[in-house]
């Protein structure tokens, strides 16, 4: 039987939640037109006025926020509160650009946690388990979220903060930890190293929430099989409050959004066109009860799809697909968009481990991709034409399944640097060549 | 009776081998015979040493990919057409020879070719039938 965290605002039927979430659009509206300049220019230049919004079926007459509107208004100009009603910053991590600076007051706050805690709890968690949360802490969305949602579920909470992994591992056998919290990739690093150290037996992980970055199926149940969990996708960005946005349950098949706080639209990246449930486009969020720094129609650059299919687990919000990447991941390769999921799918297909990294340059103003993945000992073969073959499986694959041409080139177990944050898997040795 | 060879997987990078070697040195480790089967990214070192489990152990705790797996040495004389003649006899009786390579024995007249076949024994016999030695551990350890 399916537990929630706030049972009302989960299984709210969805004449509620649409009549809930047209109040709310209508008052948020009125407060950033009278408070956030930046964003009355923006809808003045488009003639929209307060009064023309009355709910949901009119969000799309408002403009759009992009990541470049919030460098333009850097830091304050997206503020929509005096100073004084904040509590805390937060930011985004600034790989690309300049950084995002995200406000918050008590409430905001308060509202976050919650969403945290409705993850936690759709991944099993109570007031007994005790939470292990390996996000960074800091200006980092990551530890923050989750470590408030673990509060309010009444469970344990170890704020671990990323990184010292054998204080983690030591931490998860001494205090039973049950639930993970970290990106993907120091899952799979951390279940990597707790089978080094021989403590697969002495850990009493049950689940782990992870996000923050994109990971595939395939790597989902490699973890899940290596730590003996159920693994859980959550999702969330700076922008609109942190993790949390949007989280799993036990049904897997994609994050449940947090629609009484957050109304998520697909466009058309090109057109700005809304399109349809089921459609697969770029995900916009538009925050309705945030007060400090609600952004209306934010671009997030995720491409994915929306689902209102009714789910097993009794929640009737609509659950969004897990983003094939953000379209900042997204690479052009001789004109095919090609995600490094994708590639990294193609890999586990082909017996990899999720140990790669992609180089991207141009040549002969061609553009060349190669696949540089790691040898796993189990893999490797004294006869050249066996390790040849591993190889051109992976080079076929990739042609025929994403219609690239790449050249494969096997590297050494654990030679590709493992981050304890996000993982760069790509360099983009392009810029500005012909 | 086939012996133990090593492999390890080296990428093409200044220093990986030098790493390899002086790892295997500097546990004491005795080369008998070495070669390199390359490709423009990586190679393949296949060794013959002294103590391979040892070996095993200190490439692996290094991250090296590494194996151990079964090769036949054959022992001929150190005289113009022997290793031909060996290679004729398993390609008569439809052996398939993965690699080869050859080393000359301490002060002796006779050289050591070690074989990757698939069947170690059934190459054995093929080889004894037609009064090809196949050399003791002893003999190549020596
Ligand atoms: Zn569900």
């Amino acid at each position: 039987m399916a537990s929630y965290y706030e049972q009302k605002w989960e299984t709210m039927s969805r004449d509620e939640m649409r009549a809930h979430q047209d109040k709310l659009l209508a008052e948020q509206v009125r407060h950033v037109y009278a408070n956030v300049a930046y964003y009355r220019d923006l809808m003045d230049g488009k003639g929209v006025k307060p009064g023309d919004i009355h709910g949901v079926d009119d969000l799309k007459l408002l403009p759009f926020i992009s990541k470049d509107d919030l460098r333009e208004a850097y830091p304050y100009g997206m503020l929509a509160v005096p100073l004084s009603d904040t509590v805390r910053v937060q930011s985004t991590s600034g790989t690309t650009g300049k950084r995002v600076v995200a406000f918050y007051t008590q409430e905001d706050i308060d509202l976050w946690d919650r969403c945290c805690a409705r993850a936690i709890v759709a991944a099993g968690g109570s007031n007994k388990d005790v939470v292990h949360v390996s996000y960074g802490y800091g200006l980092f969305t990551g530890g923050p979220g989750l470590n408030g949602g673990s509060h309010l579920v009444g469970s344990l909470t170890l704020p671990m903060s990323s990184g010292n992994t054998e204080r983690q591992i030591q931490f998860m056998t001494d205090l039973q930890s049950t639930i993970l919290c970290c990106t993907p990739s120091y899952a799979a690093f951390l279940a990597e190293t707790i089978h080094e150290m021989g403590l697969r037996g002495k850990i009493k992980l049950k689940a782990g929430i992870f996000g923050a970055e994109a990971w595939s199926e395939e790597m989902r149940r490699h973890i899940e099989q290596r730590l003996g969990i159920r693994a859980y996708d959550i999702y969330g960005l700076t922008e609109i409050s942190g993790p949390g946005v949007s989280f799993e349950c036990e049904e897997q098949t994609g994050m449940h959004v947090n629609e009484d706080h957050f109304i998520p639209e697909i466009i058309n990246p090109i057109t700005g066109e809304v399109l349809p449930d089921g459609e697969k486009g770029e995900l916009v969020f538009t925050s309705i009860s945030k007060k400090a720094f609600p952004l209306l129609r934010y671009r997030t650059r995720d491409i994915c799809v929306l689902s209102r299919k009714a789910c097993s687990c009794g929640r009737t919000l609509v659950k969004m697909a897990k983003p094939m990447g953000r379209s900042d991941d997204m690479l052009i390769i001789r004109g095919v968009n090609v995600f490094p999921s994708q590639i990294e799918t193609v890999l586990i297909n082909c017996g990899f481990e999720a140990n790669y990294q992609l180089v991207v340059d141009r040549v002969n103003y061609s553009d060349t991709l190669e696949v540089r993945v790691e040898l796993t000992p189990e893999m490797f073969s004294d006869e050249v034409r066996k390790l040849e073959m591993r190889e051109r499986e992976v080079v076929d694959k990739l042609k025929s399944m994403l219609g690239i041409a790449a050249k494969v080139t096997l590297v050494q177990p654990k030679s590709i640097t493992r981050s304890e944050g996000k993982a760069v898997r790509v360099i983009d040795n392009r810029g500005g060549k012909l | 009776m086939a012996i133990d060879q090593l492999s390890v997987f080296v990428e093409n990078k200044q220093g990986k081998l030098v790493e390899v070697l002086e790892a295997l040195g500097q546990a004491g480790i005795d080369l008998r015979a070495l070669s390199i089967a390359d490709t423009a990214d990586y190679g393949v070192l296949r060794v013959i040493v002294d103590r391979p489990v040892d070996a095993l152990k200190v490439l692996t705790d290094l991250g090296f990919a590494v194996r151990i797996n079964q090769v036949l040495p054959v022992s001929v004389d150190d005289a113009p057409g022997a290793l031909g003649n060996t290679l004729r006899v398993l390609s008569d009786a439809g052996i398939f020879v993965e690699y080869l390579y050859a080393f000359v024995a301490h002060g002796e007249d006779r050289a050591f070719v070690i074989l990757r076949v698939a069947d170690n024994e059934g190459a054995e016999k093929v080889l004894r039938g037609r009064g090809i030695a196949i050399a003791s551990k002893e003999e190549i350890y020596k």
